[in-house]
Parts: C-alpha cells; sequence; structure tokens
C-alpha cells in the first residue's frame, strides 16, 4: 500500500512538473520549427508574465484570474512585438545573425527588467490555492500539482486539435515541415510565424503563472531556468519535432523527480550539471533525439 | 617569381604590423601617461581582446556558434588562482581544500599558463564529439557547457569557495604582462587563420559538406581550433582573476559571455581586424556608459540606480547593428598596407592570391 501511494504521488508530481516543461518546450519548438531560430529570449517572456503578475496584481481589487489573463496576454503581446521589430528584419541572414540577435533581446529585456523594476527579488500576490494541500486518503497533493497537470493537459489538448482540424493551424504543421514549400502553396509567410509567435508567448505565459506561483517571487533572471528545461527537453525529443518537444518535456518531467528522490543530498545541488550532461550526450549519439519519430534531413 | 612570393607575404602580413602598432601605442601611452584608471581600463581591453580573439580563432574560422567559452575563462581563473596562491593564503580562504592541493604554490607565470593547459585539457576530451556539431546543436551543446561549469564552481566549495567570493589571490597582472599576452594573442589568431589548418577549416565555414567532399576532415579541424581558443581564454582567465583579485562564479556567465560575443560580432567574425576593432570600439562604449551608470548610482541624482543601463544600450545598439550591418564593421576584411608601398611599377600585380578573401 506504501508503495502504491509513493508511486501515486511520484506520477502527479512527474506529471505536473512534466507538464509544464512540455508547455516550455513546445513554445521554444514551434518557432524553432518554422525559423530555425533557437530563441534565448523565450525566457524573457517567462519574465514579462512574472512582472505583469507583479505590477497588475498591486492594484487590489483586481480578481487573480483576470490579472492572470493580463499577464498571458501580455506574454502573447511581447512575443509579437519582438518578432515585428528584433526577428523580421534578420529572418534572411544567415541563422547565427538570428541566434545572436535573440541573445541581445534577452540580454536586452533582463537588464530592461533591472533598471526599470528592480534588481532584487520581489514577492508577487498568488492566491492561496498555491500554497494549499489536497488529502485524498493517505495522498498529499499540492493543489497547484492539480491545477498544472490539468492546464497543461488543457492546453496540449487545445494546441492539438487547433494544429490538426483548423486551416491556420495545418499552415503552421507545414510550414514546420517545409517552409519554403509552404510559401509556394501560397501560406502567407508573415501570418504563420506570427501565430507561431504569438502561440509561444501563450504558452509562456501560461508556464509564468505556475513558475512564480512556485516561488511566489520574481527576479530578472526568472527566465533561465524555464529556456534551460525547454532546451533540454527540446533534444531529448528531437530538435524541431513538435511531438518530440512535449515528450521531451514529460520525459524530463520524470527525470527530474525521479532524481530528486534518489539522488544523495550532497549530490543534488549538482542535478543541473547532470541533466545537462544527458543533453550534451544525447546530441552526440542520437542527435535526432531519443525518441525520434522518423529520420528528418537538415533543411535550410 | 621568388620576390612576387615575397611581396604576397608581405602584403599578407601587413596587417599584423597595422593591428600591432596601434596596440602597443596604446599600452605605451597609458604606460606613460596614463593615470591609474586608464592603466586598469588598458588592462581590462586587452584581456578583452585576448578573449574576443580567442572566440574568433574558433567561432570565426569554423563557422560554428559558441556560447560556452567563458566557461573556459572560469577554469582558467580559478584553476591559475589555486596554483599561485601561497598555502597560508589558501589556508585562510578554502578550509576544507583538498590536501593536496593546499601546499601546491608555484609563480605567476606558470600557474597562468597551468591554467590555460587545464581549460585545454577539458575543452580536448569534451571538444572532440563535440566538433561533429554544427548549427543549433552547436549552440545548446556549448550552451549547456557554459551551465555545467557554472553549476560545477557553484557547487564545488572545496575548489572554489560555493558561490561566495574567492579571496586571497594576489594582484599580479601587471599593464605588461597583460599587453604581451594580448599582442601575441593577436599574432596567434592570424597565424592560425593563415595557417593551412586555418584555411581548411575556413573553408568548411563556407560549406561543410563541400570542404569534406575535398578531404577537409572537418573535426579534426575544429577540435584544435577549440583547444587553442579555450587554452587561450583559460591564460585570459587567470591573468582577470589576479587583477580583480576577488570574484565568485557569477562573474562568468551569461553577462560575460554577452560581452564577448558581442565584441566579436560587432567588429566581424571572420577576420582577426574585425576582432581587435569590435574589442577596442566596445570596450571602450562599454567602459564609458560603466562609468555614467555608477557616477549616477553613486551621485543619487535618481531616485533609484541604473543598474542594467549599460547592457540595455549595449544591447539595443547590438540589436541595430545586426539589422544593418549583421557580417559586423570589418564585414570579414583584413586590414592591410596598399600592395603599391612595395610593388615596384615594373612588376605584375599580384591580384590573384592576394584576393583569396
Amino acid at each position: 500500500m506504501d508503495i502504491a501511494i509513493g508511486l501515486l504521488q511520484f506520477l502527479i508530481n512527474a506529471l505536473s512538473l512534466g507538464g509544464l516543461y512540455a508547455l516550455m518546450a513546445l513554445g521554444l519548438a514551434l518557432v524553432y520549427s518554422i525559423l530555425r531560430l533557437v530563441n534565448f529570449a523565450y525566457g524573457e517572456l517567462v519574465m514579462v508574465g512574472g512582472y505583469a503578475l507583479l505590477v497588475v496584481g498591486q492594484a487590489t481589487g483586481i480578481p487573480w484570474l483576470i490579472v492572470a489573463g493580463v499577464a498571458v496576454l501580455l506574454a502573447v503581446a511581447a512575443s509579437l512585438l519582438l518578432e515585428r521589430i528584433a526577428f523580421r528584419p534578420v529572418r534572411h541572414a544567415h541563422s547565427n545573425t538570428m541566434l545572436i540577435t535573440s541573445f541581445a533581446v534577452s540580454t536586452l529585456l533582463q537588464n530592461a527588467a533591472l533598471l526599470l523594476i528592480s534588481p532584487r527579488t520581489k514577492a508577487v500576490r498568488i492566491p492561496s490555492f498555491f500554497t494549499e494541500n489536497v488529502s485524498v486518503g493517505e495522498l498529499l497533493i499540492a493543489k497547484s500539482n492539480i491545477v498544472a497537470l490539468v492546464v497543461s493537459f488543457a492546453m496540449l489538448g487545445i494546441l492539438t486539435l487547433f494544429l490538426r482540424r483548423t486551416i491556420l493551424g495545418s499552415a503552421l504543421r507545414a510550414a514546420a515541415d517545409d517552409f519554403v514549400m509552404t510559401r509556394l502553396m501560397g501560406v502567407r509567410a508573415n501570418l504563420v510565424i506570427a501565430t507561431a509567435f504569438a502561440i509561444s508567448g501563450l504558452l509562456a505565459g501560461v508556464v509564468s503563472l505556475f513558475w512564480v506561483g512556485r516561488t511566489g517571487s520574481v527576479v530578472p533572471a526568472i527566465g533561465l531556468m524555464p529556456l534551460l528545461v525547454a532546451f533540454v527537453a527540446l533534444v531529448i525529443g528531437g530538435v524541431g519535432s513538435l511531438t518530440g518537444a512535449v515528450v521531451g518535456g514529460y520525459l524530463l518531467g520524470f527525470l527530474t523527480v525521479a532524481l530528486n528522490s534518489v539522488l544523495p543530498q550532497g549530490m543534488l545541488e549538482f542535478r543541473q550539471a547532470f541533466v545537462f550532461a544527458i543533453v550534451i550526450l544525447v546530441l552526440l549519439i542520437r542527435p535526432q533525439g531519443l525518441i525520434s519519430l522518423r529520420q528528418r534531413a537538415e533543411r535550410f | 617569381m621568388k620576390s612576387d612570393r615575397l611581396r604576397v607575404l608581405t602584403h599578407r602580413y601587413s596587417t599584423l604590423a597595422v593591428l600591432l602598432v596601434p596596440l602597443l601605442l596604446i599600452v605605451l601611452a597609458a604606460d606613460l601617461f596614463g593615470q591609474l584608471v586608464l592603466q586598469r581600463i588598458v588592462i581590462i581591453l586587452f584581456i578583452n581582446l585576448m578573449m574576443v580573439l580567442a572566440l574568433q580563432i574558433f567561432m570565426g574560422n569554423s563557422g560554428v556558434v559558441s556560447f560556452g567559452h567563458i566557461a573556459f575563462m572560469g577554469i582558467g581563473a580559478y584553476a591559475s588562482a589555486l596554483f599561485s596562491m601561497t598555502p597560508a593564503a589558501k589556508a585562510a580562504a578554502l578550509r576544507s581544500l583538498y590536501p593536496i592541493l593546499a601546499d601546491v604554490y608555484v609563480p605567476f607565470i606558470p600557474a597562468l599558463l597551468i591554467g590555460g593547459a587545464i581549460a585545454a585539457v577539458i575543452a580536448a576530451v569534451i571538444g572532440f564529439p563535440m566538433a561533429r556539431l554544427s548549427g543549433p546543436a552547436a549552440v545548446i551543446a556549448t550552451f549547456a557547457l557554459l551551465v555545467i561549469t557554472h553549476t560545477v564552481l557553484l557547487n564545488w566549495s572545496e575548489v572554489t569557495n560555493g558561490p561566495r567570493v574567492l579571496f586571497g589571490v594576489e594582484g599580479y597582472t601587471t599593464l605588461w604582462i597583460t599587453a604581451l599576452a594580448g599582442l601575441l594573442t593577436v599574432i596567434l589568431a592570424y597565424w592560425f587563420k593563415e595557417t593551412s589548418l586555418g584555411l581548411m577549416l575556413r573553408a568548411t565555414r563556407e560549406d561543410e559538406h563541400a570542404a569534406a567532399s575535398i578531404g577537409v576532415n572537418v573535426v579534426i579541424g575544429r577540435w584544435i581550433a577549440f583547444i587553442l581558443s579555450a587554452f587561450v581564454t583559460g591564460v585570459a582567465g587567470g591573468l582577470w582573476a589576479h587583477f580583480i583579485i576577488i570574484f565568485s562564479p557569477v562573474s562568468f556567465y551569461l553577462t560575460q559571455t554577452f560581452l564577448i560575443v558581442m565584441m566579436l560580432i560587432v567588429g566581424g567574425i571572420k577576420s582577426v581586424s574585425g576582432a581587435v576593432v569590435g574589442t577596442l570600439l566596445m570596450t571602450g562604449i562599454f567602459e564609458g556608459l560603466r562609468a555614467i551608470e555608477n557616477g549616477v548610482n553613486m551621485s543619487n541624482l535618481l531616485p533609484g540606480t541604473l543598474t542594467g543601463f549599460t547592457e540595455v544600450l549595449l544591447a539595443i545598439a547590438m540589436i541595430l547593428l545586426l539589422i544593418r550591418r549583421p557580417a559586423g564593421v570589418m564585414a570579414g576584411r583584413e586590414f592591410r598596407l596598399p600592395t603599391r608601398w612595395w610593388n615596384r611599377p615594373e612588376s605584375k600585380p599580384v591580384e590573384a592570391e592576394t584576393t583569396g578573401q
């Protein structure tokens, strides 16, 4: 019975963390699959969401759900704005140029937060359910984990429907497969790319709610961890594959929760180093991803 | 024909003269007329120059983007400090240091070289398999290297004093040692670019598959460039450590990575002249902005502080530059003295060989 409880506990923790990781990875993978851009500024979208929670949340009397909605919308707006101002002008340059642009954008946003808001950690008002637990029999579960689990499933479900059942979704998948060909079929490049960035911002915004909720605070560097997580999941799942990114996110969630309970206390600090060592290994041994569904040719 | 060949060589290596003479003049001026503040800026300039050139050796020739080189700066800094610190200083700063390392004590220059060598060995071990990667995979892998190194530096308290500052490092770094190392690095970077290996590597940058098809070994070329650049970055890290004296792992992370990458991109990654120009330009602007930022912060003119002001302006400038002139200021060209300076009128122009850019 104890083993069953422990296992269930592990499963719920892993599924909720994995769900968040999957959302992070999908946001990065979507833009990557179309533009071949590893967007270093992706983590800063999470930061935008976090600071929106802080600033809008300070105005008392607004229900948290509305604050959260505004935060997600601002993350979407930021993503679209970055695409228009920074990435579109360098879209046709060498892929390295776009990459370094995203690195510069990331530095710009992080330091803008340092300059305009505060270098210090700021406490954010979060609803009480983020810190409460529910017990079902002997099982003790954090409410935020259940919400994260449900929300991530729902988001993935809606996105799947969007990608499979709508014309724009099909265009997006086609562009991810072969962007040049898709454009030749009459799909507008700007529309597809803007949609990808919008969804990327949406995912980052949703992630920011839970990421800020975990600690109840926000700092300028808050986006680094989600970015790293997305990188890892992307690599595990095979760079460029959307399904792979989601599966990679869940795998990483399981791995993290497992390492947390398996590694001795002294080694726990090195967990990040372990995870990234695994990334380099995967890149070397199976550059197409651990779970790559099919072989993908290199494209330009 | 022999004199033609000589002329080509003189022409080609005139770049070094154009680069080294102004740099030497800067050092001389700083030494003769400069106050301490200016001398410190020149030291930082030359340390930056070494790291930018090191990055140019790898990134410029191979075309593979690396966001991980600052890891080698950190390794070089901590490794050289461990060897140059007196046993007494180590006993005070690192209480749980391994006994083997506690009594090791070598002079400054050997300690610098050991720091560089350790960085090079680590680069050799991880670089060989990683040399197969290019494009986004290489970016993520080198970034992972940076994160791993940072995590280890942050948590390996026995050797690095953890996230806390390491104190007790002696300020051995002088203007002339740094200048000498920087000038040697200019020569090294230019020499490497002009070797046959450097040429092969540049061929893989333009078209990896075409270069491989004519027998260029892509992996070996990248590997050697990676080791070389890790060594130089490690030595630069050691110089930096013995200049700043008190530092912690935070110094070897994203901010520093951004600065060094930016300097190289601004100048143009494909040429040594670009690396030098980028470093001179951006170090000047950076130090100027930083002085304004610190001045405002200290004078309490504003209600808050200006933390991040320098980086914000630099990042905006860089994005504009990437949009307007993605190849950088030099756009891959090297400075050269005009050929007619040593071309006698009767000799044929030697264009065929000199326009190989």
